[in-house]
Parts: structure tokens; sequence; C-alpha cells
């Protein structure tokens, strides 16, 4: 199962959720399959996407917060894992798509194939944290992860490539991307 | 020297300028207003000043006004976030680094970042100033308004002794 194919099992089990995408091939495979005002992707900062839908779940506790997040990213800042756990948001849903590499920089590998990082975020205090491997069993696992109480995690096995990105780069300049979610956040009233 | 600016003062001008989300890292400098946030419920401590930004710009992007705390040890660990994050996104927010190293004093682990830290500010494009306890209450309405206006983070630098 690749990339692609994950996203595209998962978004049919996607209602309003707040979306905050990984930088690297996350985003752009993310925002070239379904793009929405309620999604926000990142180009850069490597790491605090989790961050980042932390505060946004923190901000509005009545909203669903999805953060789309890769095992090096995941790895890079741990410790959002232990933050996000006892922090314990009820609307944050906490997905890793894990290919054992830093696909967008060539490949390397990461050191996911190791560490179990559902079990960090368990270890951590997530509500539920689990694992999936291949489109079946995403796609049964999909629609009860989607209505869980957060803090949740689901990690999500993927193949490394097909080789190049996932997608074209984000067509949005950043500043839209922070305006439009801003705008569906408060228009909204909380 | 002038006796120290009150934190609960400065946590109800801060309130009075809009900022409705307080999060950081500690540092000694800045203990009482910390701890004074932490009182009324309004401090969502942090474990990296990236990460304490990346929640900042998630509250601010769920329509909040951040300001972050943090040792200006921290902004180091902070460039990137502030840089391919704030800068780049247009999120405002205020910026509390505390100044270890003023002036060449102090612990040996403080005066690299000591001496550059007005000079690295500029570098990144954030306007900064560091009050004094007789100015501090224009500092904060100038940097609400010049963060409002700018969209980009604006710091207030906190020197030894602003705080009790």
């Amino acid at each position: 199962m690749t990339l692609n194919e994950a996203l595209a099992v998962m978004w049919p089990h996607l209602r309003d959720e707040v979306c905050v995408f990984a930088n690297g091939y996350l985003s752009r495979a993310g925002c070239a399959m379904r793009d929405r005002d309620e999604c926000f992707y990142m180009i850069g900062s490597m790491g605090l996407a989790s961050s980042i839908g932390l505060g946004i779940a923190l901000a509005q506790p009545r909203r669903r917060v999805l953060v789309l997040d890769g095992d090096g990213n995941v790895l890079m800042n741990a410790g959002a894992l232990a933050r996000i756990a006892t922090a314990a948001p009820a609307n944050l849903l906490h997905v890793c798509f894990d290919n054992g590499a830093h696909a967008s920089t060539g490949a390397q590998r990461t050191i996911s194939d190791r560490v179990r990082l559902e079990e960090l975020a368990r270890a951590a205090g997530y509500r539920w944290a689990g694992r999936v491997s291949g489109g079946e069993a995403l796609g049964a696992a999909a629609p009860g992860f989607m209505r869980r109480e957060g803090p949740a995690f689901l990690l999500v096995e993927i193949a490394l490539g097909p080789p190049g990105p996932p997608g074209p780069r984000v067509p949005h300049e950043p500043q839209d991307m922070t305006a439009r979610l801003r705008r569906v956040l408060t228009a909204a009233g909380g | 020297m002038n006796a120290p600016y009150p934190a609960d003062r400065f946590v109800d001008r801060l309130l009075a300028a809009g900022f409705d989300f307080f999060t950081g890292v500690p540092c000694s400098l800045v203990g009482s207003v910390i701890a004074e946030l932490e009182r009324r419920g309004l401090y969502f401590g942090e474990l990296r000043e990236d990460s304490a930004l990346g929640v900042a710009a998630g509250a601010y992007l769920g329509g909040r006004l951040p300001a972050v705390i943090m040792q200006n040890s921290g902004l180091g660990v902070s460039l990137n976030a502030l840089g391919s994050l704030h800068l780049l996104y247009r999120m405002p927010c205020l910026l509390l680094p505390t100044w270890r190293g003023y002036e060449g004093k102090d612990a040996p682990e403080h005066l690299v970042m000591g001496a550059v830290l007005p000079q690295l500010l500029d570098l990144f494009g954030i306007p900064h100033r560091a009050p004094a306890v007789d100015s501090l209450d224009a500092d904060v309405e100038w940097a609400a308004a010049e963060l409002r206006r700018t969209e980009k983070p604006v710091a207030l630098i906190v020197r030894p002794g602003l705080f009790g």
C-alpha cells in the first residue's frame, strides 16, 4: 500500500475534521488528493505537525482535529507524544504513515523498523494506540478510529515509493492557508 | 535599580492587550510570570521551545493570540519554527525570551547566545525591545500593535531583574 493508496482508503471516512499534514510528501499527497479549507499543509517546520494539531485542539475543543504525520516527523519530535498524551485532548486523532524512511529527501532510513511508534504513543498515555498493515485492514479500522475519543494514535504501515513525489508541490501561498483555516475556525464560533 | 515589575500586573497587561494563549518553557527570570499564569489556569507548559511555537501556531489558527515564554537558549531551538512556520505563514505571536548572558555576566553556557540575542532577532526580521520596568506597559502595547500590523512574531526580551 502506497501513501496515496492509504489516503484514498481513509478519505471516505473523513468528515469536517481539521487536518494538519506533516511536511514532505504527506502534504503534497494530501493536497493533491482532496483539498479543503480545513486542511493545513506544512511545508517546513518538520516535527511540529502534532504540536500544531495540539494547539488547534486546545483552542477549539469542539472541533475534531486529525494530524497526518510520518515516521520521520514523529521521531524528530517524539516528546510531543508525551505532551499530547498528558494534555489528553479528546478531539485529537493522530495518524502516522510509516514507510521507515525520509521519503522526500532520498529515502534515507529512519529507525521506525526497530521502534514501534504506536507503542511509544501508548506508553506516553494516548487513550488508544494501534497499528494496521495493508489496505483491507486500514479500511476496516478507519471508520472506528475516526470516531474514537482522543488522543488516539494509528500507525499505518505503508510501502516506500513509488519513486518521486506523490503529488505536485502545495500550490497555496502559506499565508493563504493560515487565513483560510482561521476563517473556518473563527467563523464557526468555535 | 527600580523595584521589579509585578508579575500579576504584567499578566493583566498581556490579557488587556488581547493575548489569550500562553505556552512556553521555563526560565528562572520569568518564574514569577509563569507562576502567576499557572495560578490563573492560563499556562500550557511545553517540553521544547519549538514545540511551544508549534502549539502557539495551532492556537493562532484556532483564533487565539499566543504568547510564548522561553529562555534565550531556547531561541536557538526555535529558529526553524520561526523561519519556516511563523514568519512563512504569517502567524503572529508574542515572544518573551529571557536574556541570560546579559552584558556577559552569567554562567558560561549563556554567554554566546547572550552576546548575540538582539542581532539574532534582527537577522530573522523579528522586531524586539528589551523593556525596563518603567517602559514595560508601553512596550506591551507596542508589541501587540506591531504583531497585529505585521502578522509576525514580536519579541519583548526579559532582562535580569525585570520581574521579581
